[in-house]
């Protein structure tokens, strides 16, 4: 009898090479698939069970998923981007026209880049103000709170930074805009200014700190952040639903009541 | 603990010899295993197939954006050259918005930090943590702060003739009176709603109108010298 494409599948699963980078073994049992995100680096990061409330879209509309969604594809523009990217003056506004220009789906990737970026600061807020009125900061969660506030600024330096490598006259001067705001900061306000720019204008060094922030710092930061912030889901008993945690039950037996 | 009674303790005399645990039982309060009786799917593979039909459906959308507009891209950097309006990215707009009217320390520096802290502060404080409707408690004394923080609010904002920010806290202001006067018992279901609604909700709301309304005036209707036009207007 010929074989069906699963048991193909289940036959590459029994395979030696297969088990040994795979640690949870075959199967569907709801065991084996419990294994598959305890015993993997990345996914046990999240608990093995979701309640089956939290996975409607009304109950989460999907907000922190679509901005790890954001990232991801963050990443993957950005990386090939870099390639054809020197964060040098003027050439930095040259590699951006060439981008735009010469380079195969330059246009494409800058342009996924940039409107991805967009749609993740949206989406960040858009996750905070849902969290907000869902009342899921409340405690056990108040620290996973306070980590996405931290992802919220990471998320807006990251944008900033990235905005001035164009090196155009929309990226030098919304920077040099921005960073004047720091300058107002009592008593040490020029000494950030300085610090974040390299100098007393936006210049060649700007553009440097900038990229090393926008390519390096940030991204690690928010990976970091980000690893916190799901395992603390975890941690914190899953996605917060409504009727488990006692400040709310008071309410809805109040509205109850009222009805 | 203040009741020796409250608890039942076991205890070895020496410890090197016989480690053991304390286990502390108080009788209110036993070591509770929550019940979840609630449905349950496995995480693999429900939860990350629609996770990755999710980001893969938001990338599609934003791959089509990417194939039909293109990201801005002006001429060479010019120091030499101020573009008016000079113009942050859109989310610091709302700030920029504010930086019109007061000096930088204040909507530079003190503005965002304040806002920063306050989000910071949610979840530790117990007046955000209840979900009661704010002026179902202690009536008199809430609706006596509301007053004076509303009027302040107002006055200080239209001293400074920051009619942006002031007309959505008068709306706000407006809602929260009609809250007041609402019992969560009113036949009227909107009026049930707000009569529900506690501080947190308030004061969260107030803040995302005004987020909205100036990061949208600071980007739309504003133009040379920041000063109002019409987004049909051609700059």
């Amino acid at each position: 009898m010929a074989k069906t494409v699963d048991q193909y599948f289940d036959d590459l699963r029994e395979t030696r090479v297969w088990r040994s980078i795979f640690r949870s073994g075959s199967g569907s049992s709801t065991l084996h698939r419990s294994l598959a995100i305890q015993q993997n680096v990345f996914l046990h990061l999240f608990s093995t069970k979701v309640r089956t409330r939290m996975l409607s879209f009304s109950a989460t509309w999907y907000l922190g998923t679509l901005t790890l969604g954001t990232f991801l594809i963050l990443v993957a523009t950005g990386i090939p981007l870099m390639l054809y990217y020197h964060p040098s003056v003027p050439q930095a506004y040259a590699d951006t026209k060439d981008l735009q220009f010469v380079v195969s789906s330059g246009i494409f990737l800058r342009n996924l880049h940039r409107w991805s970026a967009h749609a993740m600061v949206f989406l960040v807020f858009a996750h905070m103000f849902k969290v907000f009125y869902r009342g899921a900061y409340r405690p056990p969660r108040e620290f996973n709170w306070v980590i996405g506030i931290v992802l919220l600024l990471i998320t807006l330096l990251l944008s900033y930074t990235g905005y001035l490598l164009p090196w155009d006259q929309l990226a030098y001067w919304a920077i040099t805009v921005g960073s004047n705001i720091a300058s107002a900061v009592p008593f040490m306000g020029s000494k950030i200014h300085f610090l974040l720019l390299g100098g007393n204008a936006v210049n060649a060094n700007a553009l440097l700190r900038f990229y090393v922030l926008h390519c390096m710092i940030l991204p690690l930061t928010a990976i970091f952040f980000v690893a916190i912030h799901f395992w603390r889901i975890r941690k914190d008993g899953g996605l917060y639903s409504h009727s488990s945690e006692p400040a709310t039950r008071r309410t809805e037996s109040a509205a109850k009541e009222v009805r | 603990m203040a009741d020796p009674k409250d608890f039942a303790a076991g205890i070895d005399s020496n410890a090197k010899k016989a480690p053991r645990r304390i286990v502390f039982v108080t009788r209110r309060t036993s070591a509770q295993v929550k019940a979840e009786t609630e449905d349950q799917v496995q995480t693999f593979p429900e939860v990350l197939f629609r996770a990755a039909v999710a980001v893969e459906a938001l990338a599609a959308i934003l791959v089509w954006i990417a194939l039909i507009f293109n990201a801005p891209l002006e001429g060479l950097a010019d120091p030499s050259h101020t573009p008016n309006p000079a113009k942050a990215p859109w989310y610091f707009l709302g700030l920029q918005e504010m930086l019109h009217y007061f000096p930088p320390v204040v909507a530079g520096v003190m503005v965002p930090g304040l806002v920063v802290m306050a989000l910071i502060v949610i979840p530790y404080f117990n007046i955000n943590i209840e979900a009661e409707g704010f002026f179902l408690k202690d009536r008199q004394r809430r609706l006596r702060i509301f007053y004076i923080v509303a009027a302040a609010l107002s006055i200080f904002l239209a001293w400074f003739h920051v009619i942006v920010a002031l007309v959505p806290t008068l709306i706000m202001a407006g809602l929260m009176l009609i809250a007041s006067r609402s019992s969560p018992k009113s036949p009227s279901a909107f009026r049930r709603y707000l009569a529900a609604r506690p501080l947190s909700y308030w004061v969260m709301t107030w803040f995302l109108f005004e987020l909205v309304v100036l990061t949208a005036v600071g980007t739309l209707f504003r133009g040379p010298g920041w000063s109002w036009v019409w987004p049909w207007q051609g700059s």
